[in-house]
């Protein structure tokens, strides 16, 4: 643009070209950054499209939809007939996770509430930093603390055979959801302008009416988006599950039951699979469907987060 | 008039209503707090008796079920350092775009949904992508490179995330200034951008190192392997990994003395806890120092 204008003019006649070394070095950091800047798209296309080259086998030969969704077998390294069917995969995900939000929801949205609105000074800063540290622990430390401790614990409590199941792992993905769910959702109460509280108190209204009446309604897409992305990460959890579900194929009955994940099964059987055979892309596959639904889970909660700022 | 300002029933009823939701939300807080506490007291117990500087010094011996975690830790070392290589200068460049350059269109919103997309991947489509991508396509085979690679990818965000805020901490006033005098846009970074926000950014590296240490299923099958006798030599070796020896050892390996996982647990959470204590000690001073 600025070239255009200085070469319309006699370069002579006393306007200074400005293309000097630090217009083209401004001009290089531009277009670097501006690659570093798209990378994030980059990024999430290149993993939609290396998963679906290597699954895409699978989709288009063996895969049987209708035995894909609604069969509780997966069986895919049975000589006779191999099955693929992840019902009982999708059960042990969908009993897990669910249990996992039960434990954690409440929790942690109380958890935000007393320290976003009630907690003030020193103990609101210790508290923070706990649960951000909470939040930091690896998710193989997780899955190494409910396969050690947890199933023990639920052993004696309960006197059942086996302490690695639904009951186990829900625990254990609700410990590690809370404290994520926790910090997005006193995020949310913290965008709460605080004219609105202290209008509300000026009329009179105690803490709890604030909080009830005027900062809950006003913060209820940020919460609902904390729980959807507390969702979405127990969802997704792969190494926890692993090590605490049990990891045997079964529709469960009660809590007490082991179950298997989708994540879990990938990680369990990627390293035993023959490059390009029908297992391989089968669990290829597995990881399409887990990319999808994250992806969705994802894209609703910012579509809620924008919702309330268009308001 | 007076009355405005006397104790009525109803008011005391929603006293008292306070006080039971302020005491049951400062309850649910602790219960949400004490067990993980709890657990972490335990690990410290059966796990310290068997850290020593032997156990951090030695190669596992025994079938793995004896002897240290030398490799394992050096392992995560390289996988780590290789890791930030790659993401730390695309992700600040990405944050420095969104920052100093984006204007508000589909563009930005679109990078902005990717880097929110990207952070929910779960780690095992990650592990997936390293595979597909680093391990076969690029064929790096199973590598440090391929699983850091990987690590990189999924650690992006947090990079972004971090910088970004850090950059847009800095006063708008501050780079006009700058603008004022003549600079390009690019100097204005140098100069004044980056210069007050680089401790706001090394805090984000730091918490990205803890993130990449203790991540297992994106190494699984893109460079960690569950036993190496060897250090690695150059990022074309495989390696192994302190997340992943942990879980090796809990599931994978029979007749492990109980004291074992526990060390290599605490370990891990020592390494994460310790780096995620300095970044947020540091991003404290930081806002203390702070002069505008």
């Amino acid at each position: 643009m600025s070239a255009d204008i200085v070469s319309l003019h006699d370069p002579g006649a006393g306007d200074v070209d400005r293309r000097d070394a630090a217009w083209y070095w401004d001009k290089l950091v531009q277009v670097l950054v501006f690659a570093g800047g798209i990378s994030g798209i980059v990024c999430v296309l290149g993993i939609f499209v290396f998963i679906s080259k290597e699954g895409f086998g699978f989709i288009t030969n063996t895969m049987n939809f209708t035995e894909f969704f609604s069969s509780p077998e997966w069986r895919p390294t049975s000589d006779a007939r191999p099955t693929y069917g992840i019902l009982a995969l999708a059960a042990g995900t969908a009993s897990v996770t669910g249990l996992a939000m039960l434990v954690a929801v409440p929790f942690s949205l109380g958890a935000a509430i007393y320290i976003g609105e009630f907690a003030t000074g020193k103990v609101r800063e210790v508290l923070k930093v706990l649960v951000e540290l909470l939040a930091a622990i690896p998710s193989v430390v997780w899955g190494f603390i409910g396969h050690s401790i947890i199933s023990r614990l639920i052993v004696t409590m309960f006197d059942v055979p086996v302490g690695l199941s639904v009951l186990n792992a829900g625990l254990i993905l609700g410990l590690m959801a809370a404290p994520i769910m926790t910090t997005i959702a006193e995020d949310a109460l913290k965008a709460v302008p605080d004219g609105f509280r202290e209008a509300a108190e000026a009329m009179g209204a105690t803490r709890w009416q604030v909080i009830w009446r005027v900062v809950l309604p006003a913060a209820k897409n940020g919460l609902l988006s904390a729980v959807l992305l507390g969702i979405g990460r127990g969802f997704g959890e792969t190494m926890a599950v692993l090590m605490a579900s049990g990891h045997a194929i079964n529709m469960p009955d009660s809590i007490f039951d082991p179950v298997r994940a989708l994540t879990a099964t990938i990680a369990a059987e990627l390293g035993e699979t023959a490059h390009g055979s029908d297992h391989y892309s089968a669990l290829f596959t597995l990881g399409i469907l887990l990319f999808a639904v994250t992806f969705v889970i994802n894209l609703t909660a910012d579509i809620v987060v924008r919702g309330r700022g268009k308001r | 008039m007076n009355a405005t300002f006397l104790r009525t029933a109803r008011n005391a009823r929603d006293e008292r209503r306070q006080r039971l939701v302020k005491t049951l939300f400062g309850l649910m807080t602790v219960l949400l707090v004490l067990p993980v506490l709890a657990i972490l007291t335990i690990l410290v117990i059966k796990g310290g008796p068997a850290l020593s500087l032997d156990f951090l010094l030695q190669e596992p011996t025994h079938g793995m079920t004896a002897g240290g975690i030398m490799p394992a830790l050096v392992g995560t070392i390289w996988l780590v350092a290789v890791a930030l290589l790659a993401s730390v200068p695309v992700g600040i460049a990405a944050a420095l775009y969104l920052s100093e350059y984006a204007r508000d269109n589909w563009l930005t919103r679109i990078i902005n949904l990717a880097i929110i997309n990207l952070a929910g991947v779960p780690s095992i489509v990650h592990a997936l992508f390293g595979v597909g991508a680093f391990v076969l396509f690029f064929e790096f085979g199973t590598s440090i490179l391929a699983a850091s690679l990987t690590l990189a990818v999924m650690t992006l965000p947090v990079v972004i995330v971090a910088t970004r805020e850090s950059l847009q901490a800095v006063p708008h006033a501050f780079r006009e200034a700058c603008w004022n005098m003549g600079a390009t846009r690019w100097q204005t970074i140098r100069k004044v951008v980056l210069p007050n926000s680089v401790s706001g950014i090394l805090t984000g590296i730091i918490l990205e190192v803890s993130r990449t240490a203790g991540e297992t299923a994106p190494i699984m099958f893109t460079g960690a392997a569950f036993f190496l006798p060897f250090l690695p030599s150059s990022v074309y070796d495989q390696t192994m990994a302190l997340s992943l020896h942990l879980f090796v050892v809990t599931t994978q390996v029979p007749d492990v003395p109980e004291a074992l996982p526990y060390g290599v647990a605490l370990v891990l959470i020592l390494i994460v806890l310790v780096m995620n204590a300095v970044s947020i000690a540091f991003r404290t001073w930081l806002r203390g120092r702070k002069k505008w």
